[in-house]
């Protein structure tokens, strides 16, 4: 008789894995569904279980409102300005805390923390009495300013983190090769760091994009982001499909930046930031 | 070539000091192995002949030249590193190209440079490969290519091969021997294996605690080991505790004459010096393990006292643990207080 071939052990089957992916899943993507079909629909009467009729009707509506091209400009204009300030002002410092040695660096590198470490409605409305007396309120900079601070952990951390990563060896053996601390920098550390770097980056952009504590309470009632104008249409509307439009509009600059940054960057970048 | 001279070198990390002032000559196309246990300082001295530490004192010159607060990208020096240190982001040719871009040479000299050192290590054709897509011995072949590549006047070796297997390392290490007497580079090698400081070093210098304890030929460092620690350090030696009176041992199985004062000692020998058969009598030793390394047979043996002894013994002979063997030493060198006595000690009947 010829002998059994010994049988491949069965692949195990993760239920509990797939039971917790289900439910995520239909956490996170039951309200944007429903989001959704809110954004393309014309009727929808209750207690139909599905709208009575689709349409581009409230698309063609809110995109010709003057206000939401505003707004979006607006937003796209303070996301792109603070996350260049935050890069200007933080790649340095983080490259300071990940190399150097100084007095008071650890407790310097946990304060970071403390921006997120308190009830931020309360900071901020700390915050706007100080910027209401420099005339801060309302304006540009104003905004800005108060959407850097929300930055700095992400922008600090993650940095540090990438930068630490960096084997100190190839930095040196860079230096041997004859290059100076500069040229180092640039074509050994930031390259060996960037793509966590550019990940940190796009998260501060997506981040500031959708930041609306800030930009209402600084910025209103002169500047309206796109988050916050989309609060209005919904608090102030009657017509749900007004911020359902919005909403989904909103997805696009978070779906698109996430699309491209998984094609250059991968998720890894995104764990290394984090020290995973 | 070049010649590069240490004198007090010393370095300390919050107020402890790792390098203790080393005074070291190497010379023109001269290869030296600094050895040493693990914390003895070695790959300190390295880093701050690189440029990669600031010494505490001391000074380090280079054909005369004094180097010491000298920025690294400005040295004479080439290092290689244990890690590899390769920079991922870039192909091998890149990878060694990168300092011969910095000396603005055209990009055809850049060209043949890179092919001539890549085809020295042996990657001819490698150019193009991304250094994760080499094995760790094409990678440290890299290493070691984009440091000769820029023709430094020190070439410095920071235990190149200690991320590889042994017969990779062996293999390497017989072709960076090869390529350095080819070029005539002097070279400083750090290592913690003294069987690659043997097989490759012109002199090897031992360190231990950030100070030098000796600093000679391979041959002559394990022959006349200068003090106990370079004795137990370099292959295996057998210490064997005894006194001396009126000029002779007090242990009757090693029945030693010497003119030295009286007081203890400790008599050493290495275990191929070592003659030993089985006992007609009593004998001076058990044998406790038997241990075939196919070249040869190691034989550990207790003497009456409890000291454990290694040997080499006959393969023609059948031995057994427990069995009574009879032990005679032979190329004996006595330790005083861990540092070698000049005396050479001969055997009792000799001396009579």
């Amino acid at each position: 008789m010829q002998p059994q071939p010994a049988s491949r052990p069965r692949p195990h089957t993760d239920w509990t894995g797939i039971g917790f992916a289900v439910l995520l899943s239909i956490v996170i993507l039951v309200p944007l569904i429903v989001v959704a079909i809110w954004a393309f629909t014309e009727v929808w009467r209750y207690p139909a279980l599905l709208p009575q009729s689709f349409g581009l009707r409230y698309w063609q509506a809110t995109l010709s409102r003057q206000d939401v091209w505003n707004a979006l400009f607006l937003s796209l204009r303070l996301s792109a300005t603070v996350t260049f300030l935050s890069a200007l002002i933080c790649l340095p410092a983080a490259y300071a805390f990940a190399r150097m040695d100084f007095p008071g660096r650890q407790t310097l590198l946990l304060s970071f923390l403390a921006t997120q470490a308190f009830p931020k409605f309360g900071l901020l409305i700390a915050v706007a009495g100080i910027f209401l007396s420099l005339g801060l309120i309302a304006t540009f900079w104003g905004v800005v300013l108060i959407q850097l601070v929300n930055t700095l952990m992400l922008m600090i951390w993650v940095p540090v983190a990438a930068f630490q990563a960096v084997d100190r060896r190839m930095e040196e053996a860079a230096r041997d090769a004859g290059a100076g601390p500069l040229r180092v920098f640039w074509s050994i550390t930031l390259p060996q760091a960037g793509s966590t770097l550019f990940a940190a980056v796009l998260l501060t952009f997506i981040n500031t994009f959708y930041e609306t504590e800030g930009a209402w309470l600084i910025g209103a009632p002169m500047l309206q982001t796109m988050p916050v104008l989309m609060i209005i249409f919904i608090n102030n509307q009657m017509v749900i499909q007004y911020g359902a439009v919005l909403s989904v509009l909103l997805w696009v600059p978070s779906f698109l930046v996430l699309l491209f940054s998984r094609r250059l960057i991968g998720s890894q970048s995104f764990a290394k930031g984090f020290g995973v | 070539m070049a010649r590069l001279t240490l004198s007090g070198l010393t370095k300390s990390f919050g107020g402890l000091d790792v390098v203790k002032a080393v005074d070291l000559e190497v010379t023109d196309g001269e290869l030296v192995c600094l050895l040493g246990p693990s914390g003895s300082g070695k790959s300190t001295i390295l880093r701050m002949i690189g440029g990669f530490e600031v010494p505490s004192g001391g000074a380090i010159r280079i054909d005369g030249e004094d180097v010491t607060a000298v920025p690294p990208e400005r040295r004479p020096t080439g290092m290689v590193f244990q890690s590899h240190a390769l920079w991922s982001h870039m192909d091998v040719f890149a990878n060694i190209a990168f300092g011969l871009k910095l000396r603005h040479l055209s990009r055809a000299e850049i060209r043949s440079k890179v092919e001539a050192v890549l085809e020295l290590v042996g990657l001819a054709g490698y150019g193009s490969r991304r250094v994760w897509q080499l094995s760790g011995g094409q990678q440290q072949r890299v290493a070691i290519a984009r440091s000769l590549v820029l023709e430094p006047k020190i070439l410095l070796l920071d235990e190149p091969f200690a991320s590889l297997d042994q017969h990779l390392r062996e293999r390497l290490r017989e072709e960076v021997r090869d390529i350095q007497q080819r070029l005539g580079i002097t070279t400083l090698f750090v290592t913690h294996g003294q069987d690659e400081a043997l097989a490759l070093a012109d002199r090897i210098v031992v360190l231990k605690d950030g100070a030098i304890e000796q600093t000679d030929r391979p041959s002559a460092l394990y022959r006349r080991p200068a003090t106990r620690f370079v004795a137990g350090f370099i292959g295996h030696m057998n210490l064997v505790p005894t006194a001396f009176q009126a000029g002779r041992s007090t242990r009757p199985e090693f029945a030693l004459a010497v003119e030295v004062s009286d007081g203890p000692a400790e008599i050493a020998f290495r275990p191929e010096a070592t003659g030993v058969r089985p006992a007609q009598g009593a004998g001076h030793a058990l044998v406790y393990r038997v241990t075939d390394f196919g070249t040869h047979l190691t034989l550990d043996l207790d003497l009456e006292d409890g000291t454990r002894i290694k040997a080499h013994g006959a393969g023609s002979i059948a031995w057994a643990p427990g069995q009574r063997v009879e032990v005679t030493p032979a190329e004996v060198l006595l330790y005083r207080d861990g540092v070698l006595l000049s005396t050479e000690p001969r055997t009792a009947a000799a001396a009579a």
